[in-house]
């Protein structure tokens, strides 16, 4: 009773906040805007690509390029296994003289990297095999014009040529332009190129980086403004006097907590919902999986921030001091939510990640949005956020003793 | 003594390595005012904290109902004022009053009537429906104030309430206090307004973590021989010293 009444006015002083309510809803629109624009650009990553029936020197030439490795499988069903599990990024296979290509392009950078090297690849293939035709032409041409002066000399010996030295020299002449035929085709068939498809798991062609942050860039939003304004309402409510007096009723601390988490709550399902709907419809992000497993993990990581939010403002006298966790507490979870590849980090930056709630949300809705995994599959990731929330929400409770003693 | 509300037994409260309260006796008996008096930093606000449970007696004890403080179920029955406004800005004069009506566990049925009722004493009733952003200063103590009265708590605790408050209406609120003890509740109220000492029933007056003297005011004024309660805290703090 006394935790809704808490969360009735919490509610009731978010909503007349009108400037806060506006910076809550419209500047993670503004920024994603922004930032759909700007961060079209692609990087080196490391990309593995999975070929099937590939001429082993196709092989050969794209391992020898930087920054890729290939996996050779025996069946077509292995290797989607493969990209599946996100072992590789990529399957190549080769159907007759075409090629069929796979992509996994949930990031599009490593798109472009296989895409890339398949391409260098696939030219240096064809330029080795354009070497041989060549050579074979040359060995044709030098067997020709020993023909011809052969033919030659026989001319200048038959002085009065008869009909049947004529057929035969015509015969021999035919078959001269046979074997040039030859070496033309040869040539021809090496220069004619593949026919090559693209296909992708995730997106079109069109998917670009940003597809990638867009998950993830969904979570910090919405961890970064309710750590910040419920941190803040709660240092108010501090150094205004009115915890004091709260506490100096009857009501519980963990009432205190709640109340505060079921107004957080429900302000963080409606940014989710706000965020979700516009980058689907005006940045266009397709999303595989159920959106609402992606309101459900954001709506945890809301409460995760919210309490951290909490938390962190008992160590904070002002609203300046507040505002100096942020580049302690919620810029450096973007560098490890995996905007940026983990995979390419030394291993012991790779382990602080572990300790980032934004990590285990941006992987949960990175895989439902991008690979349409169900949320229960996600189930690992969910139980982390969930010991986070747990964790802090008894640490914010005991801590309110600090205020009072029961 | 049965009819205790307040009882305080050679109560201490240490600070880390500060002692604030160094032995602190004082009881409130049912139908009767207290002032606390005392120069700024002499422990007013702490004993108010300790008997209100928000910290822990480091020696002694304090009771309150017979019970000892820290309970937090005994809140319900106190009307507690502090020294900060502790209002929200945003919300009404009456969605404060409501809020923390219900955070009292006033009941629906009774929460209007409660609120109408506070409101009037500490005469809000209309400007209870503006934002309490465009209070003026007196307005904001007045409900503070009516806050504390809510579901007529048969102990209120009131941490300086007439500061910023004017004569007239500091007179009004006084007779309504006045009125409170004589219908058998009581009230523990810290002042520095020597005026309002006199129409105290008990007089504490806290110097250096002690109560040095503890009476009615006249009799207060007896036994240092001077007028006013105001000579006397002069003359206490200067025997002190």
């Amino acid at each position: 009773m006394r935790t809704i009444a808490i969360m009735n006015r919490v509610l009731k002083e978010l909503f007349r906040d009108k400037r806060t309510l506006a910076l809550m809803f419209l500047a993670p629109i503004l920024v994603m805007l922004l930032m759909s624009v700007i961060f079209n650009t692609n990087s080196t990553t490391d990309v593995n690509v999975g070929t099937v029936a590939v001429t082993q020197k196709l092989n050969q030439e794209m391992g020898s390029i930087k920054h890729v490795n290939v996996k050779t499988y025996a069946t077509k069903r292995a290797a989607k296994k493969a990209l599946a599990n996100e072992k590789i990024d990529a399957i190549i296979k080769k159907n007759g003289n075409n090629y069929s290509l796979t992509y996994a392009n949930t990031d599009s950078t490593k798109t472009a990297a296989v895409k890339l090297a398949f391409k260098n690849g696939l030219t240096a293939t064809s330029i080795s095999q354009l070497k041989s035709a060549l050579k074979k032409s040359t060995t044709g041409m030098v067997k020709l014009q020993a023909q011809l002066q052969a033919m030659q000399k026989q001319q200048v010996a038959a002085k009065a040529p008869t009909n049947a030295t004529a057929a035969a020299v015509a015969a021999k002449q035919a078959t001269a332009t046979k074997a040039t035929a030859t070496n033309n085709s040869t040539k021809s068939t090496s220069q004619t190129t593949p026919k090559i498809t693209n296909h992708y798991v995730y997106g079109d062609k069109d998917t670009g980086y940003f597809a990638k942050m867009l998950p993830i860039l969904m979570g910090f939003f919405v961890f970064f403004f309710v750590f910040l304004i419920s941190g803040m309402a709660l240092l108010k409510e501090r150094t205004t006097g009115t915890l004091d007096r709260l506490l100096a009723t009857p009501v519980k601390r963990s009432a205190i907590v709640f109340g505060y988490m079921l107004s957080y709550g429900i302000l963080a399902v409606v940014q989710t919902i706000v965020i979700v709907l516009v980058t689907v419809w005006l940045l266009g992000m397709e999303v595989v999986g159920n959106m609402v497993s992606v309101v459900v993990v954001n709506l945890l990581l809301a409460l995760v921030a919210l309490a951290f939010g909490i938390l962190l403002s008992t160590f904070a006298n002002s609203e300046f001091q507040m505002m100096q966790f942020i580049p302690l507490v919620v810029i450096p979870q973007v560098f490890f939510s995996g905007i940026i590849p983990l995979d390419s980090m030394a291993d012991w930056v790779k382990d602080i990640s572990y300790i980032i709630p934004l990590k285990y949300s941006g992987d949960a809705v990175s895989d439902i949005i991008m690979r349409g995994t169900s949320i229960f599959n996600e189930g690992g990731n969910l139980l982390v956020l969930l010991a986070f929330l747990v964790v802090l929400t008894v640490l914010n409770v005991v801590g309110l003793k600090r205020y009072r003693k029961v | 003594m049965t009819n205790a509300i307040i009882e305080l037994d050679h109560l201490a409260k240490k600070f880390g390595n500060e002692t604030v309260l160094k032995d602190i006796n004082m009881t409130l008996k049912k139908g009767e005012i207290i002032g606390l008096i005392g120069p700024s930093g002499a422990g007013k606000s702490t004993v108010i904290k300790v008997t209100l449970g928000m910290e822990v007696a480091s020696g002694g004890s304090a009771k309150v109902f017979d019970t000892v403080m820290p309970n937090r179920e005994l809140l319900g029955r106190i009307g507690y004022m502090a020294q900060t406004d502790a209002l929200y800005d945003a919300l009404t004069g009456r969605e404060n009053l409501k809020f923390y009506g219900q955070m009292k566990g006033i009941s629906k049925q009774a929460m209007t009537e409660e609120v109408d009722h506070a409101a009037k004493v500490v005469d809000l009733t209309d400007d209870l429906d503006k934002r309490v952003s465009g209070y003026s200063g007196g307005m904001m103590r007045r409900l503070s104030l009516a806050i504390a009265l809510l579901g007529s708590p048969e102990l209120l605790i009131l941490d300086e309430p007439t500061v910023g408050i004017d004569p007239a209406l500091r007179r009004q609120i006084w007779k309504e206090l006045g009125s409170i003890r004589d219908e058998g509740r009581s009230i523990l109220i810290t002042t520095h307004v020597m005026d309002e000492a006199e129409l105290c029933d008990r007089v504490a007056l806290l110097l250096g973590g002690k109560v040095m003297a503890f009476d009615k005011p006249a009799s207060l004024e007896a036994q240092y021989q001077v007028a006013t309660i105001e000579d006397v805290f002069l003359k206490a703090e200067g025997v002190e010293q």
